[in-house]
């Protein structure tokens, strides 16, 4: 039973803040974030639904989808963006590619993102000997090749998607270290802090309601940067054998079989080039707006 | 142009300085805007003034009044592409070619005036000097950028204007770099640089303002003697009355970009016709004026009644490391706080004086729980050094602070009224409700509306700024508030109104104050008790009246001295420079400083003796 005198205090100890109802309404009022999330939208669409939207199977090798010579078919009236060198629809391909792609691109780069940020954060707050040798091993991470840091994870650990997902989450996380430490140490000098642990609060609560908002537009960024980074990664690793078997597909591997032909098949490296470029664009679109709601002193300006 | 056209516009009568010709510099109408989200904004409006050879002409006025912005229209280097001049006339007279208006002139032109013919300093030096190049390489390219001398013979011109500045050992001085010199020794070499071309005009922006108050004299002093030698005409422009009246022919008073009045110094201290004048004066700190801080018997029974002090600091020493070498050894250690005692009684104003490095702020940041420190720091009964993380937690609720920054100490991504509310969330008091009823008070206590908490700090003044602050402070009921340098960044006229909230809250929640500060005019006026630091120690400690109207150390009488009297006609006598710098406070390992020992005169006015 409550008591009627005095209401209870929330348990988490969070000061009441009105609900960010308005920024879904404030992203989509933007043309360039609408554009960016209308982006997304088909992306993911097309690969929940890409066994039903062409009506080809990713893997088959089909007669009619090489010349007599056996080159790959430009974009024509049956395959709408071409064949590849094994005479398969590089529509159906990118669709079904675009399924590993997000879970590279958003999964990977996500986990990489989380890793990176909570390293930077606590070892620019903390500084001493936790900071010192957090970033240390960063240091030694970003000098040992990433690639042959993955390699060697890839070729213990059995290859599967979720692997290869966390294989790279695992290299691509220091960068986004070393640039949330740097900011982290230069906020943590900044007076309003000082004020905070005048007024005692605790480490964690600077560090996220206080210290954290102040980062987000750097994580926007690296976020979005790594999603091009972490599909590339994965197309090399895939390339060597290490990533995603063929022959599933996804964009960076698509890239990767078709880049020596690149002169004689031009589609074969473009479209599903451009498919990446097309899903890193919308998120910065998405995350470059996302960054002017969400900061005050941005507000009413357009 | 005819001299005679130029002169008869010149109606403000002529100052008692030797002013050989006619005027050097005529604004007429000059109108800056400002192009902003709602259209363009006038900061300067129809401003007008004039500036005859050899006088020195003060524009002052608050923060926002355009002052900066004039000197930048004369300059042509308002910032691009937002703000142009709109309209109005800069004439620089020429002796051989006439006038030029400068506010039509093109950028290859304007070059040539810059530096030769005008030339300007500005508030902050470290911030004006490349920090990467030496000073000698900078004062040699200026001079030869501007009057192809060659390589050798701009370098002599280079020493003559450092040993004009009073720089010792010039030659030497070239080959140092920016961060090696002191910040008085910076602003000197920017006078140096100014100088050495031999300006008809020289524009000096806050020249002082980020200096100390004993080398803020010692500069003021030289650019009077150089003007005095060079004939050089000076537009002096600050927000310091103190200031004013210490250099000033004439004055330019000026609000929101408008010119509120104009005279002699005289006539401007003495007889000012404006009322934004009047109020400008009156709010003004004025060494001598501190009355009514004597205690009153109510007063002393309240205090009778509640025994023991709110906070005792016992042999404070705090100390940084700085490691070098390679292996990142320590090496040499700053001495910032060298045992220092005192002690704070409920109600009471203890200030803290000294100049920058002198570890006040340091002392501050000890007794907040910002800097780990050796000693005791005893606060309410309870020493924090023997207690527990939570123990200290809730001792130090007792123990609040205002930074010096408005703008600096409030987290700008959260609103004002969550600001004020988590003090209280933290020590978890009350409920949702009940805390932001708190705060709507606070607020209301403090000058501000309820309505404004919804707001960011961006949408404040500095002055609400700081109340906000002063709110967060109060939220905890604290008994002992540190005001670190809190009304330093603020103008006279929001300082004096902020002054007078503090001395309120202090009568009405029986809070005693730390106050830290530079500004002896300031210290007079809200301190029970006043210690001088210097150097990391305490010299000089008493009651206000016993610090101030019977300074016994010398470096408290130097301070007393330095401060500018704003009034033009107690102009100071000639100011006595200290022969060398003020000695750092960082040693080498093992090197103690010596301890100063304190000897009491009788009252408890304790003087340092060597």
């Amino acid at each position: 039973m409550t008591s009627p005198i005095a209401p209870d205090l929330p348990a988490t100890g969070r000061i009441p803040v009105k609900p960010r109802a308005g920024v879904w309404r404030r992203l989509v009022k933007r043309p360039l974030a609408l554009i960016g999330l209308v982006i997304v939208a088909v992306v993911v669409a097309g690969a929940i639904l890409a066994p039903w939207l062409t009506g080809y199977d990713p893997n088959e090798q089909m007669f009619d989808g090489l010349t007599l010579e056996g080159a790959p078919l430009p974009p024509n009236a049956s395959f709408w963006l071409g064949t590849d060198l094994l005479g398969r629809d590089l529509l159906t391909r990118i669709l079904f590619g675009a399924r590993t792609s997000l879970i590279i691109g958003i999964v990977a780069n996500g986990v990489a993102l989380l890793i990176g940020t909570l390293v930077g954060v606590t070892a620019g707050y903390f500084r001493g000997w936790i900071g010192g040798a957090l970033m240390r091993f960063t240091d030694l991470m970003m000098a040992f090749p990433a690639l042959l840091l993955a390699i060697c994870l890839a070729a213990v650990l059995q290859p599967s998607l979720w692997i290869v997902a966390m294989v790279i989450a695992l290299v691509n996380w220091v960068q986004t270290a070393r640039v949330i430490y740097t900011e982290t140490s230069s906020l943590a000098e900044r007076e309003f802090i000082d004020a905070e642990r005048t007024i005692g609060a605790s480490a964690p609560r600077i560090l996220f309601r206080h210290i954290l908002p102040h980062l987000l537009p750097t994580i926007i960024v690296w976020g979005t940067l790594g999603i091009s980074t972490t599909v590339l990664l994965e197309a090399t690793l895939s390339y060597l054998g290490i990533g995603v078997q063929p022959p599933t597909a996804s964009w960076g591997n698509i890239i990767f079989e078709n880049q020596t032909y690149f002169q004689a098949a031009p589609w074969l490296v473009f479209f599903p080039g451009a498919a990446i470029l097309a899903l890193a664009l919308a998120f910065n679109l998405i995350g470059d707006a996302l960054r002017d709601i969400l900061d005050p002193t941005q507000r009413g300006r357009a | 142009m005819s001299k005679g056209a130029t002169s008869k516009r010149t109606g403000a009568p002529a100052p008692a300085v030797s002013v050989t010709a006619g005027p050097v510099l005529e604004i007429s109408d000059l109108t800056v805007s400002v192009r902003g989200e709602d259209g363009e904004r006038p900061v300067v409006s129809d401003l007008s003034f004039s500036l005859a050879r050899g006088e020195t002409l003060c524009i002052a006025g608050e923060s926002g009044s355009g002052k900066s912005m004039t000197a930048l229209a004369i300059m042509q280097l308002l910032p691009q592409p937002a703000a142009r001049i709109s309209s109005g006339m800069i004439r620089l007279h020429d002796m051989d070619r006439g006038d030029i208006d400068l506010a039509v002139l093109d950028e290859r032109r304007m070059r040539r005036i810059r530096g030769a013919r005008i030339a300007m300093i500005f508030q902050e030096p470290m911030t004006s000097l490349n920090p990467v190049l030496s000073i000698g390489r900078q004062l040699v390219e200026s001079i030869e950028a501007h009057t192809g001398l060659s390589r050798a013979e701009a370098r002599r011109r280079a020493v003559e204007a450092l040993k004009a500045v009073r720089i010792s050992e010039a030659e030497s001085r070239l080959k140092q770099f920016p961060h090696e010199l002191s910040g008085g020794m910076r602003q000197r070499v920017m006078i140096a640089m100014a100088l050495a071309l031999k300006p008809d005009v020289l524009i000096a922006d806050e020249p002082t303002t980020a200096l100390d108050v004993t080398v803020q004299g010692e500069v003021l002093e030289l650019l009077r003697d150089l003007q005095r030698e060079h004939g050089t005409s000076v537009i002096l422009i600050t927000h310091d009355m103190g200031v004013v009246a210490e250099m000033a022919d004439r004055v330019v008073i000026m609000r929101h970009g408008r010119m509120v009045e104009q005279g002699t110094a005289a006539d401007i201290f003495s007889r000012p016709q404006a009322d934004y004048t009047r109020e400008l004066l009156a709010a003004v700190p004025r060494i001598g004026t501190g009355v009514g801080r004597q205690k009153s018997a109510e007063q002393k029974s309240v205090e009778a009644e509640m025994p023991g002090s709110v906070a005792v600091v016992n042999d404070l020493h705090v100390r940084f490391d700085l490691r070098g070498g390679f292996f990142g050894q320590v090496n040499r250690r700053v001495h910032a706080v060298e045992g220092i005692s005192f002690s704070i009684a409920p109600r009471e104003t203890l200030a803290l004086v000294g100049e920058s490095g002198c570890g006040k702020s340091t002392t501050a940041k000890a007794l907040a729980g910002l800097v780990p420190y050796h000693g005791d720091i005893v606060i309410g009964g309870r020493n924090l050094a023997g207690l527990g993380r939570d123990q200290r937690k809730a001792v130090r609720r007792d123990v609040q602070m205002i930074f010096q920054d408005p703008y600096a100490s409030l987290d700008p991504r959260m609103r004002v009224g969550d600001l004020v509310a988590e003090p209280l969330l933290i020590h978890g008091i009350g409920s949702k409700e009940e805390r932001s009823q708190l705060v709507a008070a606070l607020f209301e206590r403090v000058g501000l509306s309820a309505d404004q908490m919804e707001l960011y700090p961006h949408e404040f003044s500095g002055g609400q700024r700081q109340r906000i602050c002063i709110a967060r402070a109060l939220a905890l009921r604290p008994k002992l508030i540190i005001a670190d340098e809190s009304v330093s960044a603020l103008d006279v006229s929001v300082q004096a109104r902020v002054l007078d909230l503090l001395k309120e809250l202090q009568r009405e929640f029986g809070i005693a104050y730390l106050f830290i500060s530079h500004d002896m005019a300031v210290v007079e006026n809200i301190s029970d008790r006043v210690a001088v630091m210097y150097l990391g120690q305490i010299v000089e400690m008493g009651t206000r009246d016993q610090v101030f109207s019977n300074p016994r150390h010398p470096y408290t009488k130097r301070l007393i001295e330095a401060v500018p009297v704003p009034d033009p006609a107690r102009r100071r006598p000639r100011f006595a420079r200290l022969d060398q710098e003020i000695p750092s406070p960082t040693r080498k390992i093992g090197e103690e400083p010596p301890k100063l020992a304190l000897k009491d005169l009788g009252n408890g006015h304790l003087v340092a003796v060597s």
